[in-house]
């Protein structure tokens, strides 16, 4: 129990979170995604990202809190580099991702992508069919060979407990499915080559309870295969998938630990504040 | 709440702005009704000039100005009539009328000068549509309105207009003409062209081996190869002039209206019919013969008669050469503006300067195009690959190659600004996703972007070829011509001839309008001209907009 119990009628109640079982594998790195104070500008002046450093493990997933305009979704878009997109930024510090710098000259921008999916918070499958969506990863590295893309197909669908709902109409258009099962199927699309790392960021913010839970429950099983950092707005979603929490505000990191101990035992002011939800 | 009169109250709920719907509407119908009303005027002028006119005789009063032979009368179409126009005040100040005029075609330019008279209404005595009168299509000197006399076949037999079978001699000699005609055009154009082109290659080549003092059996065989070919000449231009000499064999004997007797080759009758006996099915056939020979046939006497087939594929021709050339160059413009280059005051620059082209007049494109295509870079090409045939320029004159290069440079501009447009309008989600998927950006690009802009880029397709079809100014200086004898592409290798100038139906409409020495007989053809550039223009873009339509289904993004 949060000692907010104990204050005004009006503060709300904490949130109840179990611990959470965590693989104790010691091959897993508990410092797969390594942030090494890492800053970000997006010009000159504007720095959106203040001297971050944090470890997220392999096969955990990791969750990124805070209010809007924290750095969160900076932060998780930097991790495969797609701010490079962004004209006149740029960085200081480092992303180590198992060991090599994603910032090294010798790393290619896209093969460091191929390992590294990303799903998007609104959904944005290709306005192709629900086939060609799902393999265009392959296609575009130059693997066209029919019997391997469809295992592609099949496998990644059932990642993504998609597979009984449209294996019957895998060439109709990907525009034809609703809300949740288009956002299943980029994480289908994301996993199908099979990444090491999946980012995800606030992939449930337009979709429904119902979906939602769908998603919640896939990323459980997803996090056995791949690592996990999921940017998220709904604190109830970060207890319920995430094994660490880090909490970000105006650019800083404020507090990172294990989920349970972020929203039940707090130790930064700043942190209670938000995770009782007095302001955020 | 005191009972406030109905009136008052219904004007109260009228809801505000209903003039406006009004006024916009109105907006609309005027649009609508000048479109209407201008395609309806060209359609109704130019469909008017194939549908057959019945021929009326007139009887003439005597001094009529319009006898012209031993009998007081003259036989032609009815065209339209007219108050005369008198430039006279009476004695009150008042114009004076002096009463009607018809304008008549009365055909037979070289026996009466003129094909169109204006006829005084005052002058007829009487009017009646012989049954027995034909109007006949003539290779020479246009139309023809005669009464028929006699035939005289190729053993000497006579066959009177009394005879039962005179008809179908008639129709079928007329046939055999028009088969022998094509024929001989086979031989002269195809087989006599084709032994030229080669004739003059060898002589070319000739040239240049003479100029290198080549080995005497090199010169010796060319020699050889060229009196094969001159033999041949021999054997065609003799089977050529048979058949011309049989053309001449059988005659016809006809009486004018105004009385001659005059004698003609069969051969020069293209076709006739009796337009008095004609029902209304059998001016059907003669208004869609006349459609058929309009679209397909080549232009006769300074461009009054026949068809317009040349000009029609020139223009087709060139729009989908300019097509080519713009497209894959303002597309790829476009991509590189809006994905690649980094958006600064260079490319700003840039873009106001693409803008501002899509303004400049015509006209400046056809100079400039006639300077640097045609002169320079026509006139280089000449220098390096066709010195032999210099002092005639093959390139360095203008060409229906040139004349589409001019063309694309000018619709250039709408290409870029409309395939910019669409590439914008795809939105970032489905590019980032690629991204993330590991493609890299040229990718995103050809796989994602581009197929979801077609749409749009097509749109500048189509306006660039509406602008292209129906400009007219440039194509006078670089390369169009007003009788072009050979089509750009035919059967004579290297089957697409570049350099060669071309027809086109803007230019022709121009021509028939202003520069035609029988202005009477060309205002039919002008309409009837313009009705077709209206509608090859139409059917082109039909053809793009279905193509754009199909494209929008298969790639539309939730953004559309």
């Amino acid at each position: 129990m949060s000692q907010s119990n104990t204050e005004s009628s009006t503060t709300p109640k904490a949130i109840e979170v179990a611990a959470r079982p965590v693989s104790t594998d010691p091959s897993l790195r508990p410092d797969f995604i390594d942030v090494r104070d890492f800053s970000f500008y997006y010009e000159a002046e504007k720095k959106a990202l203040h001297n971050l450093s944090l470890t997220i493990p392999e096969r955990q997933i990791t969750a990124f809190i805070g209010p809007s305009g924290c750095g969160k979704s900076t932060l998780l878009r930097s991790i495969n580099r797609m701010n490079d997109l962004i004209d006149g930024v740029h960085h200081e510090g480092d992303i180590v991702v198992n060991n090599v710098s994603i910032f090294d000259p010798n790393v290619e921008v896209i093969s460091l992508r191929k390992r590294i999916g990303m799903v998007f918070q609104k959904s944005n499958p290709f306005p192709k069919s629900i086939y060609e969506n799902l393999v265009y990863s392959l296609r575009v590295a130059g693997r066209n060979k029919k019997s391997e893309l469809d295992e592609v197909v099949e496998r990644s669908l059932r990642g993504a407990a998609l597979w009984e709902e449209v294996k019957d109409r895998l060439h109709s258009s990907a525009y034809g499915l609703s809300g949740g099962q288009m956002q299943r199927l980029c994480i289908a699309r994301a996993i199908a080559n099979q990444p090491e790392i999946l980012l995800m960021d606030e992939p449930c913010s337009a979709l429904d309870p119902i979906a939602t839970g769908k998603i919640e429950e896939l990323m459980n099983e997803l996090k056995e295969l791949y690592t996990i950092v999921i940017v998220t707005h709904n604190m109830q979603q970060a207890t319920r998938v995430s094994d660490r929490t880090a909490f970000f505000y105006l650019g800083k990191l404020i507090e990172y630990g294990t989920t349970q101990q972020i929203f039940m035992d707090p130790k930064n002011p700043q942190t209670e504040a938000y995770v009782s939800g007095r302001f955020g | 709440m005191s009972l406030s009169p109905t009136v008052k109250h219904e004007k109260q709920i009228r809801p505000k702005g209903e003039v406006f719907v009004w006024l916009t509407a109105m907006g609309l119908v005027t649009g609508l009704v000048m479109i209407i009303g201008l395609m309806g005027f060209i359609a109704t002028k130019g469909l008017e000039v194939f549908w057959p006119r019945p021929v009326t005789l007139f009887e003439l009063r005597a001094g009529s100005p319009q006898i012209r032979g031993p009998l007081p009368q003259i036989a032609g179409e009815l065209i339209t009539t007219r108050e005369k126009v008198v430039h006279l005040l009476d004695l009150e100040g008042k114009p004076v009328t002096a009463g009607e005029e018809s304008q008549v075609f009365i055909g037979n330019k070289d026996a009466y000068g003129n094909g169109f008279i204006y006829l005084d209404c005052g002058d007829i005595l009487r009017e009646s549509r012989p049954e027995n009168i034909i109007v006949a299509e003539r290779v020479e000197y246009g139309d023809s309105i005669f009464e028929p006399v006699s035939l005289q076949m190729a053993d000497g037999l006579k066959v009177p207009v009394s005879d039962p079978k005179f008809d179908t001699f008639f129709h079928r000699l007329v046939e055999d003409a028009a088969e022998r005609r094509a024929q001989i055009l086979v031989v002269e154009k195809d087989q006599i062209g084709r032994i030229n082109a080669d004739m003059e290659q060898n002589a070319r080549r000739l040239r240049v081996l003479e100029g290198e003092k080549a080995s005497a059996e090199a010169v010796a065989e060319l020699k050889a190869d060229q009196e094969k070919l001159q033999a041949r000449y021999e054997i065609l231009a003799k089977k050529a002039r048979e058949l011309r000499d049989r053309q001449k064999v059988v005659t016809l004997t006809y009486r004018i209206p105004s009385g001659q007797e005059r004698t003609e080759a069969v051969d020069n009758i293209i076709d006739f019919y009796y337009p008095n006996r004609l029902g209304f099915w059998g001016k059907t056939g003669v208004f869609l013969g006349n459609i058929k020979t309009f679209v397909t046939e080549e232009p006769r006497e300074a461009n009054t008669e026949g068809g317009i087939f040349p000009a029609i594929f020139g223009t087709l021709v060139m729009t989908v050469l300019m097509s080519a050339a713009v497209m894959p160059i303002g597309v790829f413009a476009a991509i590189y503006l809006r994905e690649y280059a980094k958006q600064g005051p260079i490319v700003r620059l840039v873009r106001i300067s693409i803008n501002n082209l899509a303004g400049v007049p015509s006209i400046v494109f056809g100079v400039v195009g006639l300077g640097f295509f045609v002169y320079i870079a026509g006139g280089s090409i000449d220098k390096w690959f066709f010195s032999d045939a210099l002092p005639t320029p093959t390139f360095g004159t203008g060409g229906i190659l040139w004349a589409s290069l001019t063309l694309a440079v000018m619709t250039l501009p709408v290409v870029i600004v409309a395939t910019e447009e669409a590439l914008s309008a795809v939105p970032r989600g489905v590019r980032e996703a690629s991204l993330a998927c590991g493609a890299s950006k040229w990718q995103t690009i050809q796989r994602i972007v581009l197929p979801a802009s077609a749409p749009g880029i097509l749109t500048g397709l189509i306006l660039a070829m509406a602008r292209g079809a129906g400009e007219v100014a440039p194509l006078m200086l670089v390369g169009v011509v007003k009788m072009a004898p050979t089509l750009p592409l035919d059967t004579i290798a290297p089957f697409i001839h570049p350099e060669r100038k071309f027809m086109h139906l803007g230019f022709h409409i121009y021509d028939l309008g202003f520069q035609s020495p029988d202005s009477e007989a060309a205002k039919p053809m002008v309409f009837a001209t313009t009705l077709l550039l209206v509608l090859l223009v139409v059917v082109l873009n039909l053809g793009a907009i279905h193509i754009r339509n199909t494209l929008r289904k298969k790639y539309a993004t939730s953004a559309f």
